[in-house]
């Protein structure tokens, strides 16, 4: 079991040899801790923001998507989307809004092991990370698509408005209404962590990798 | 318009109207000035007045209503009328008193008769330190004698109080520096109560007074638990204004028929009209309100019509009025700035007389008296109150101040507004001599009451009068027989003779008396009740208003029916109402909207019910469903594209 983890940690580095190649060994414990408080950072801001833009409407209808929360004139919107046949806003992603914190502060854990750890093993507990920006997006596409191609057939507008694919990034329209969607400050320190983390990746290997082929040469040769 | 100076104000200004729309050019201007006929004045008052799309107001006039009842909010400079506000008489696009305001109408009923329609004269915006806080207007009733308290948070009635001592009021509303009290003065004199005693008995009998009304500013309404009137000759009491700064802590009141005539035309008897306006002076009241509150907390009232009252008797043994002469039929009474000079002019008498407060007190001081009235009431000498008389024109009326050491009365039978300057530590602001008349500003026509921005208030912006003319006569396309009021706009920000006209606003749906001009961003409205569920009559939260999914009609123990209802873009819930002839019904309804502007309405037919429901807004209407039937109740208020659907059926089953 021992020999299970330690070889799962792979080679230490003694201090002495830390000291010496400063660069090389803290580099990628240095940008696995930037990437944490990227992250960390990310949970406190919006991370999707749409505008609707009508006539009636000078100042423009916000929604805000936060992990943990959706916020704006939601009540509102919900209350235009009802003669399109719409489902409340409030019941899209509701899991992933409940555990969207936990998920977050699991994945810093996470890279706190990754620090720790150094084979390949490390890439593992980094890649769910580097993808969450993406994820994030697809699951809210998803959700949209849901939405906009399930509308109730009874509803007011059913005969003006077909169902439709509400565009996640960039402008779409609806009826009257410009939307204009665009990610927010959070998710764009989520996709800085991810290209943080590539790096990390990237710096992590460079150091670690000719140390866990010694390693193993030096096993081979043991039993040799 | 050959002046250079003026050239370059057009210039500018049609610089400015032509910016507005891109591609357009001065010549485009002077082609459609030229179609038109527009001088350059008419240009330049254009521009002043002119507001593109979108762009708001700098000023609010707040006008009384007249006979009808209500107030009038106007945008200055367009001149634009902004709202109305419900106040004595019902309104159905408010939804006031077809359901909701109801009790409040109520609670005003003089002898519990009802009587839905008011005459409102004086508005009076409530004060901080002496200047308009934009929190609460008041006004009067004149014909019932009552008061109204509306606030400006969602501008909205919300108080109206019944003088319990007389059946007229004209000297209200007024307000004291912080809002303390609000001075209603009665007019016509009666019996207390309004109680019937022949006019043989007029001396004896009939009684003169002016109310205090203690304002809660917390719970915004009038505490009449702390109000108290003072008794006053049965002279007709008339305007009056609270003392300020160097008059803190009076206030000052205009009388007619201090002759005590009791007509009888139909007697051969000299009608009101002569026998009112018989002698050369009438009597300026000066009552001290900070010694007669001290008087009222001391206890030394009666108990009349279940009111306290300081008899005449104590106030004259207490020193709490004098009075002083002042031209006949006077109207305005009006408090400088500072309080020092208070200016009065009489309707019959070409001159403005302005008094010194310095004076009033070291002649109440030195008991400088030149006798006292019939009732007993210390007469100031006039010699040693007056500061200065000044001819100003023909029927000399309401007096308001600009800033600069100006101040305008309106001439009625000149049709003129006539600029004059003050002295005293005001005459360096002005270019001409103290005390003189500068200018006279031709209106039409027949100019009751002026408003100058702020201009009744410690610091006059200037900058524009408003003349609120009872005739316009050929001003505007004759509508009937019946003829809009003329509203005149003045563009007084200039010294000198230079105080023009600039805009004409027909006023056809009341007439106003007084006004007040208001710095728009000293009120700060609600756009939307502060939360879903919001009861204005108490503002606040009504904790039953109904919530979404908890829509119901609810039948209880003691027989009456509680619907709760709920109202959003486009739909009712319930949509289906059925209830049983002579059911006792508590109809509540919540707006459940977030959305600026969007009011709903819901009107039902036969029970003459209507409101307006604002966003947020909760509301309870109570009737008794006695008449069976099939009846379709709807959203009054275009609310939404499928707004015509936004309906549903009530059904009273008969028994
Ligand atoms: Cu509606």
């Amino acid at each position: 079991m021992t020999a299970l983890i330690d070889r799962i940690l792979g080679p230490r580095v003694a201090p002495d040899e830390r000291a010496r190649q400063t660069l090389r060994y803290g580099t990628p414990g240095f940008l696995l801790l930037t990437a944490r408080i990227l992250l960390l950072v990310s949970l406190f801001l919006p991370y999707w923001h749409m505008e609707l833009q009508a006539p009636q409407y000078p100042d423009g209808l916000h929604m805000t998507a936060h992990l943990n929360a959706l916020t704006g004139d939601v009540a509102e919107i919900d209350g235009l989307n009802h003669y399109i046949g719409m489902r409340s806003l409030y019941e899209a992603a509701e899991l992933e809004r409940t555990v969207g914190v936990f998920i977050m502060i699991a994945f810093v854990i996470m890279l706190e092991f990754a620090a720790y750890i150094h084979t390949r093993w490390s890439a593992l507990l980094v890649a769910p990370v580097v993808l969450f920006p993406v994820v994030f997006l697809v699951d809210l596409h998803l959700w949209m698509r849901h939405f906009g191609l399930n509308l109730d057939p009874a509803a007011p507008l059913s005969n003006a408005v077909k169902p439709f694919v509400p565009t996640a990034l960039g402008k779409g329209g609806i009826g009257q209404f410009v939307t204009i969607a665009t990610p927010g400050a959070g998710l764009i320190l989520a996709m800085i962590a991810s290209l943080v983390l590539v790096a990390a990746l990237y710096f992590h290997r460079r150091a670690y990798l000719p140390l866990v082929r010694q390693q193993r040469a030096k096993a081979e040769t043991a039993v040799n | 318009m050959t002046h250079p100076a003026s050239r370059m104000i057009v210039a500018g200004a049609i610089a400015v109207l032509a910016s507005t729309t891109a591609g357009q050019t001065m010549r485009d201007v002077e082609t459609v000035a030229k179609e038109r006929g527009l001088t350059n004045a008419d240009l330049v008052a254009a521009a002043k007045t002119y507001l593109p799309s979108g762009q708001k107001d700098e000023y609010l006039m707040f006008a009384s209503g007249g006979h009808a009842g209500q107030i009038f909010v106007v945008g200055l400079p367009s001149m634009r009328l902004l709202r109305s506000i419900a106040v004595f008489t019902p309104e159905p696009w408010q939804g006031w008193g077809y359901g909701v305001g109801n009790s409040i109408l109520e609670e005003g009923f003089p002898s519990g008769k009802s009587n839905l329609w008011g005459d409102t004269h004086h508005p009076a915006l409530s004060e901080t330190d002496g200047d308009y806080d934009g929190q609460f207007v008041f006004i009067n009733d004149k014909i019932n004698a009552r008061v109204a308290v509306i606030d400006l948070r969602d501008w909205e009635t919300k108080q109206i109080v019944k003088n319990p001592l007389t059946l007229s009021d004209h000297g209200g509303t007024f307000v004291t520096p912080n809002t303390e009290y609000i001075i209603e003065g009665g007019q016509y004199a009666v019996p207390w109560g309004s109680e019937y005693a022949p006019i043989s008995e007029y001396k004896e009998q009939y009684k003169g007074s002016v109310t205090l009304w203690k304002f809660d500013r917390n719970r915004g309404r009038i505490d009449r638990d702390r109000s108290f009137a003072i008794e006053l000759p049965p002279y007709w009491q008339d305007l009056s204004d609270a003392g300020k700064l160097a008059s803190d802590g009076f206030f000052f009141m205009n009388s007619l028929n201090t002759e005590l005539a009791t007509g009888g035309i139909q007697d051969k008897k000299p009608p009101f009209e002569a026998g009112a306006s018989m002698n050369a002076t009438d009597f300026l009241h000066i009552i001290d309100w900070k010694k007669a509150e001290r008087v009222f907390k001391a206890g030394q009232v009666e108990q009349i019509e279940d009111f306290p009252v300081i008899t005449l008797k104590t106030a004259l043994a207490e020193g709490l009025l004098h009075v002083t002469p002042e031209p006949r039929s006077p109207h305005g009474v009006d408090v400088a700035p500072k309080g020092d000079f208070i200016v009065v002019s009489g309707k019959l008498d070409p001159h403005v007389t302005i008094y010194s407060m310095q004076k009033i007190k070291n002649a109440i001081a030195n008991k400088t008296f030149s006798g006292t009235d019939e009732y007993g009431v210390p007469i100031l000498d006039f010699d040693s109150v007056v500061e200065s008389r000044i001819e100003v024109g023909l029927g000399p009326l309401h007096t308001q101040f600009g800033p600069d050491g100006y101040a305008y009365t309106s001439l009625y039978l000149d049709s003129a507004v006539a600029r004059w300057t003050l002295g005293g530590s005001y005459g360096s602001g002005t270019p001409e001599p103290d005390w003189t008349l500068v200018h006279k500003t031709p209106v039409h026509y027949n100019v009751g009451h002026i408003a100058a921005a702020e201009g009744d208030t410690v610091s006059p912006d200037g900058k524009y009068l408003v003349a609120l003319n009872k005739w316009s006569v050929d001003r505007f396309y004759p509508t009937g027989p019946l003829l809009p009021q003329n509203l005149q706009l003045i563009d007084i920000s200039e010294q000198g003779t230079a105080a023009p006209v600039i805009y004409d606003m027909a006023m056809g749906v009341g007439e106003p008396h007084y006004a007040q001009i208001v710095k728009a961003d000293k009120l700060q409205p609600w756009t939307t009740y502060p939360q879903v569920g919001w009861d204005p009559h108490v503002q606040n939260i009504n904790p039953m208003a109904p919530k979404p999914k908890m829509e119901r009609v609810q039948r209880n123990d003691d027989g009456s029916v509680d619907i709760f209802m709920t109202a959003i873009r486009s739909h009712f819930n319930p949509e289906h109402v059925y209830l049983k002839q002579g059911d006792v019904v508590r109809w509540h309804i919540t707006n459940t909207e977030r959305a600026v502007d969007a009011t709903h309405g819901f009107a039902v037919p036969v029970y003459n019910i209507t409101a307006s429901l604002e966003p947020g807004e909760a509301v309870t209407i109570e009737f008794v469903a006695d008449t069976p039937g099939t009846f379709p109740f709807y959203c009054s208020e275009f609310c939404s594209a499928l707004h015509l659907e936004m309906m549903g059926y009530l059904m009273v089953e008969p028994n």
